[in-house]
């Protein structure tokens, strides 16, 4: 029992195989004991009193999991109403050494039989053999699947019998068998076990239950419910039979890959033509800075297209519309902007919040171009010479001109500084509290407010000029020192020459003495 | 009371009219390798500039992880001629141990560790194992990113060594890691192990040199040689030798004042490209180029076991050179000199090229 203990592979184990083999042969199961690895989880007492289930024991051919993915809950599938042994049988009722061995053979017999079981699955076993690509894939396809990296099998979702060795048998209706759902059914069909909260619980008690729910509020499930087939459903996006966690990087919808999956359809002009929507999104968004930040930074943490436009529902949890989306992220842009001038306006004239300025795909990376009443800005697309808006516009733009000219001027001479050897880091990390100002001007401007720019803007600029000045200071110590060489070398030359004369002097007089 | 009744008082008492005497009759040979002999009286004087400036350092500096960068920030900024003091410090220290490699590499050419001198040349290798671990600890003290890098690789180096090199490592670090305990530890060397050390053997060098006196040459042994006073002559032309040694060295403090650099940080990675000091740029670009594997053996052990090795060798020099009849050996000596020259040379150019 030590080597189960230790989750070690039963190879070569005449009782394990002979006691697996009666135990099987009676349920028409082909044991072969040696392929059987058994994790450590099966010999916990925490599994005393359950009836394992066929085919919940993983295989040694099994992918790893992904880590963030592992259910918490480390026990297996139970088959429901269907015990077909326990522990409870294992309770020594005799000290004879022959019925010991036997009931020290129960527990080995107890978890060994799912791992055995689930080699045996005549669906796989059919399908991977079928000639047809379309018959054969998912068989092929299932091995990276992760409800089967979950002890999962093809019954569990088609139903049927995977014991049965004839395909009449394996696909009879009276074994539940489902078949292939329809593409209208197919949100009910994954929603069966993912709207289950008591179920999901045991594979992962943080996976939400309410994809099916939310798909229903998308325009993909409205479509869907109202009979048209060609939206998308659970499996356009998460694939079938190949299904991987979110979180594994070969995942259709792995950040990285979310928008090239929502691209297949939404990409394609003639499958959106039937729609009446454009096809450029996915262009545009590839254009953006929130796909530089995603795919050259690969920042995991930049938005695409579900951060926006919801991954199961219409919009994100907890969000009421897509436009107001962008302050998930920018809160304090979204906040200033909802308490300034431009909300009233823009509800008034019923224009996108940030999407006006900012565009909605191709965000672009925020420029102070943007701002102000010069040409290229985009203020004046509505502000005109007259109105108080512009004025502001104006005055915001010249005073964050103003601090980038003044941090500039700052920081090349700090630098020139720097170069000549003073040491000068003080000023310049000082110096960062006018670049945290400039940023925070940058942030302001949402509240269209020129005092409230102004109140970082000063103290930025007050900043920056201190570190103007400590420059100028270190600059004009580097004078200083250069002089007090000059200095300085002309009293040492002349010292040497003094000690050089009198070193003379005293070998002249030794040699006059000599002569 | 007058002058002559002070010098009498003190004469009685220290006997100075008797080391006068002697430094009267204290001469030195003149031939055309005497420009050696400055060398080891201008190792000793920027020894003493480092004493001085150190102590003045001393003032300000805070040997503790939170304060020591700061510290020395605010000695080099905030104290009136502090950025001298330290660059001053920093510059001799490197001049230091060049002055010292060419003593040592000329009394090697010179012959100048024949008997009676072994103890001589023991006690100067002796020091210049000091003032490079005088160079490494100080290297740390400032507390920089480059310096808390380079003391985590030199002291990595000292854990290879086979069997004692872990509880070195552990010894000199004060831990598994380069954290403030260090600092605190290679202060400690810096500022007293050290400089009672080097106080002892230089005592022990210099009253050796005056027991002795100036070596000659062994190729000019039997030729009638000049003499040269060694009070006052030499010693005033070794006074500007230290003259010109305080302006080369104000030059080098104004010019190119001595960098700080950014604060250490434990988490931060190391800067790109760093290297150690020159004077352990040829023993770390050997180390950076030997094969992983030498004949079976760890290359980078191997190299370090090869170091140690050298340095034992160094002190035994003069046990195995003993006499100037043996031209064979002699001449395997000069290859031996020449070719370590040359070797420590290119690999400190390569190092500083690649």
């Amino acid at each position: 029992m030590k080597l189960l203990a230790s989750g070690l592979q039963l190879n070569r184990c005449p009782a394990a195989s002979r006691s697996m083999g009666v135990r099987f042969r009676a349920n028409g199961f082909a044991v072969r004991c040696e392929a059987v690895a058994l994790p450590r989880r099966y010999d916990h007492p925490i599994f005393a009193g359950y009836a394992l289930r066929a085919g919940s024991a993983p295989s040694t051919a099994r992918p790893k999991a992904t880590p963030g993915a592992e259910p918490k809950t480390k026990e297996p599938r139970l088959r429901r109403g269907k015990a077909t042994a326990s522990h409870r049988t294992a309770k020594p009722h005799s000290n004879s050494p022959l019925v010991k061995f036997a009931l020290a053979m129960i527990p080995l017999l107890l978890v060994s039989m799912p791992a055995i079981a689930q080699q045996k699955s005549s669906c796989i076993e059919c399908h991977q053999r079928l000639e047809d690509p379309k018959l054969s894939a998912p068989a092929k396809l299932f091995d990276n699947d992760i409800h089967r990296a979950r002890n999962l099998s093809c019954n569990d979702c088609h139903g049927g019998d995977p014991t049965a060795s004839t395909k009449e048998g394996a696909k009879d209706p009276r074994k539940g068998y489902l078949g292939r759902p329809r593409t209208l059914d197919i949100p009910a069909y994954c929603g069966k076990c993912h709207s289950d909260a008591n179920l999901m619980k045991r594979f992962n008690p943080s996976l939400r239950v309410d994809q099916e729910r939310e798909y229903y509020t998308s325009v993909h499930g409205m479509r869907l419910k109202e009979g048209d087939q060609r939206p998308a459903t659970c499996i356009s996006c998460h694939s079938v039979h190949g299904i991987r966690a979110v979180n594994d990087p070969l995942s259709s919808v792995y950040p990285l890959n979310v928008a090239d999956t929502c691209a297949k359809c939404h990409a394609s002009a003639d499958y959106m033509r039937g729609f009446n929507i454009p096809s450029d999104q996915f262009a545009n968004f590839k254009t953006s800075v929130h796909a530089k930040a995603l795919y050259e930074k690969q920042d995991l943490s930049a938005p695409t297209c579900n951060d926006c436009h919801g991954n199961h529902g219409a919009a994100p949890p907890g969000i009421t519309s897509v436009a107001n989306v962008c302050g998930q992220c920018h809160a304090r842009q979204a906040e200033l902007f909802q308490k300034s001038p431009h909300k009233a306006a823009f509800d008034q004239r019923e224009l996108g919040e940030c999407v006006t300025c900012h565009s909605n795909h191709a965000i672009a990376a925020p420029s102070d171009q943007l701002l102000g009443t010069s040409q290229g800005s985009l203020c004046i697309n509505c502000h005109s010479p007259s109105d108080k808006g512009f004025v502001a516009a104006g005055q915001m733009r010249s005073m964050i001109d103003q601090l980038i000219a003044s941090i500039d001027s700052s920081s090349q001479i700090l630098t020139r500084a720097e170069r000549a050897g003073m040491e000068v880091s003080r000023p310049k990390f000082e110096l960062k509290g006018a670049t945290d100002a400039l940023t925070h001007a940058r942030v302001l401007i949402h509240s269209s407010s020129a005092d409230e720019v102004s109140k970082v803007v000063v103290p930025g600029l007050q900043v920056a000029e201190k570190g103007y000045q400590s420059g100028v200071g270190a600059l004009a110590e580097r004078t200083f020192r250069r002089k007090g060489l000059l200095v300085s070398l002309v009293f040492i030359l002349f010292l040497a020459m003094v000690v050089y004369l009198k070193i003379r002097q005293i070998e002249r007089k030794a040699t006059t003495a000599s002569t | 009371m007058s002058i002559q009744s002070i010098t009498a008082w003190l004469d009685e008492r220290l006997a100075l009219s008797a080391l006068a005497k002697i430094a009267e009759k204290k001469e030195v040979p003149l031939h055309r390798h005497s420009i050696w002999y400055y060398f080891g009286g201008m190792t000793l004087f920027l020894f003493a500039v480092q004493v001085v400036t150190g102590i003045l350092l001393l003032l300000y500096y805070r040997p503790s992880a939170e304060n020591a960068f700061e510290s020395v920030q605010f000695i080099v900024t905030e104290v009136q001629f502090g950025w001298l003091i330290r660059s001053i410090h920093s510059w001799s220290a490197n001049l230091m141990i060049l002055t010292l490699f060419i003593h040592m590499f000329s009394v090697f050419f010179l012959r100048a560790y024949y008997p009676p001198r072994e103890i001589t040349w023991v006690s100067g290798a002796a020091l210049l194992i000091i003032c490079i671990c005088f160079g490494f600890s100080g290297y740390l003290l400032p507390w920089n990113k480059l310096a808390f890098s380079a003391t985590k690789v030199g002291t990595e180096i000292a854990g290879v060594v086979p069997i004692v090199g872990r509880p070195i490592l552990r010894f000199l670090r004060g831990g598994d890691e380069v954290t403030g305990a260090t600092l605190t530890r290679f202060f400690g060397f810096h500022v007293a192990v050290l400089p009672a050390t080097a106080t002892v053997f230089i005592a022990i060098h210099v009253l050796l040199v005056q027991l002795h006196g100036m070596s000659v040459p062994p190729k000019l042994i039997g030729q009638p040689v000049k003499k040269m006073k060694f009070i006052p002559n030499f010693l005033l032309r070794d006074l500007i030798g230290w003259i010109l040694a305080i302006g080369v060295l104000a030059a080098l403090a104004a010019l190119s004042p001595w960098e700080l650099g950014e604060k250490a940080d434990a988490f931060a990675p190391a800067p790109a490209g760093i290297k150690p000091e020159w004077y352990f740029l040829f023993m770390f670009e050997t180390l950076k180029r030997i094969p992983a594997k030498v004949l079976g053996f760890d290359g980078e052990v191997l190299g370090i076991m090869t170091f140690n090795f050298v340095a034992v060798l160094l002190f035994l020099v003069p046990f195995i050179d003993r006499s100037p009849e043996n031209r064979r050996r002699r001449l395997i000596f000069n290859i031996v000199g020449v070719v370590a020259l040359l070797y420590m040379i290119t690999m400190t150019v390569v190092g500083y090229l690649t």
